[in-house]
């Protein structure tokens, strides 16, 4: 596959690194990241948390909706009370780790190759790299992935500690239009990958399912949305190629 | 069981409430990958089930919005967000134009009917 096999992996690996880096500088996502995070870094001063905990909490957690929770009930609820919270609002990791991982895998990938990928997955490095990926060959595509990941782990780094600094300054307008990058972001990033009848399927029927699941009130929304339209999607999708 | 934050300090905290509960899922997924290829049915409909969740996280972020954003009436959230997904269909799939149109939705409608 490479065009010079005499290329010393390491090399190769460091330049598909700078072509995730790269990549993450053109995403839509980054700029996305950057609004987002000015928010959350704003609310973590708001609950006197530092900012050494707040970076922190980027670099491990990685996950918007994760640290919202975290931020703003650590100071009122127990513990467990916020480890449950936590743990419910992030069950979307496993299908999206399980459907990335063997994209990144060739004969030589060892285990433990793959924990950084695993871990830069947030849904916005997600997106990019089910979308780029595909033209990547197979085994720069790890290190493409981190770059990707180290990218826009960044921007939103910077945002964050941008955001603490802001955080008084933020007029409840201004703060409301930062947290609508994320759905609309979402919307677009998601729609424009949806090339696939599966793909299409399994986001429409989402989006219809998701608010009907969580109007019966019966708790794990997004887990019974993901179970119930997925699945719906993927049935659909093998009576189709089962009729070709 | 009643421990809260004080007693442990933030940053203990943080590890034990806030990153073990949300990395869980990460590994589980390594985990129960293993061996399993691109392509196999397995892959294809967890890839269905992911990009329901994504669906599912959006629809929650515009009907049930959380702190500056649930001041803003759920009818200009929904409006703001078929605007620039039409202006992303015309704009033949442009991400950058959906998102900024959508946005700027957003800013006349919080004006117009926002608190």
């Amino acid at each position: 596959m490479s065009e010079q096999p005499s290329a010393s992996p390491l090399r190769a690996s460091s330049s598909a690194f700078l072509d995730g880096l790269r990549a993450a500088l053109g995403s839509v996502f980054f700029y996305v990241l950057l609004g987002n995070y000015v928010g959350i870094g704003a609310l973590s001063y708001e609950f006197g948390f530092d900012l050494g905990w707040m970076v922190l909490s980027t670099l491990l957690i990685w996950a918007a909706p994760a640290q919202v929770i975290l931020i703003s009930t650590l100071g009122t609820a127990t513990l467990i009370e916020v480890a449950i919270a936590v743990t419910l609002s992030s069950v979307r990791f496993l299908p999206m780790v399980a459907a990335l991982l063997p994209m990144l895998k060739h004969e030589r990938t060892r285990q433990r190759d793959l924990v950084l990928p695993m871990h830069f997955t947030a849904i916005s490095v997600w997106v990019e790299g089910m979308r780029l990926l595909p033209a990547v060959a197979t085994e720069r595509r790890a290190a493409f992935y981190n770059g990707l990941g180290a990218g826009l782990i960044s921007s939103a780094v910077i945002a964050s500690a941008v955001g603490y600094y802001l955080a008084a300054k933020l007029p409840p307008l201004a703060a409301a239009t930062l947290l609508f990058l994320t759905p609309m972001a979402l919307l677009m990033s998601v729609s424009r990958n949806s090339r696939t009848l599966l793909d299409g399927l399994a986001f429409g029927l989402g989006l219809v399912v998701g608010p009907v699941v969580a109007a019966q009130k019966i708790g794990l929304d997004l887990m019974w949305t993901g179970l119930i339209a997925g699945t719906a999607a993927y049935v659909v999708h093998r009576l189709r190629e089962a009729m070709r | 069981m009643s421990a809260t934050m004080a007693e442990i300090g933030p940053y203990l905290a943080l590890i034990l409430v806030g990153f073990l509960p949300n990395e869980v899922w990460r590994v589980l997924g390594l985990v129960l990958v293993r061996g399993l290829d691109e392509d196999s049915q397995a892959i294809v409909w967890v890839r269905a089930v992911a990009t329901a969740m994504l669906a599912g996280v959006l629809a929650q972020l515009i009907l049930a919005s959380s702190g500056a954003l649930a001041a803003i009436p759920v009818g200009v959230r929904i409006g703001a967000a078929c605007a620039g997904f039409v202006a992303f269909l015309i704009a033949r799939r442009s991400v950058f134009t959906g998102v900024v149109v959508g946005e700027a939705a957003f800013v006349a409608g919080a004006l117009a009917f926002g608190p």
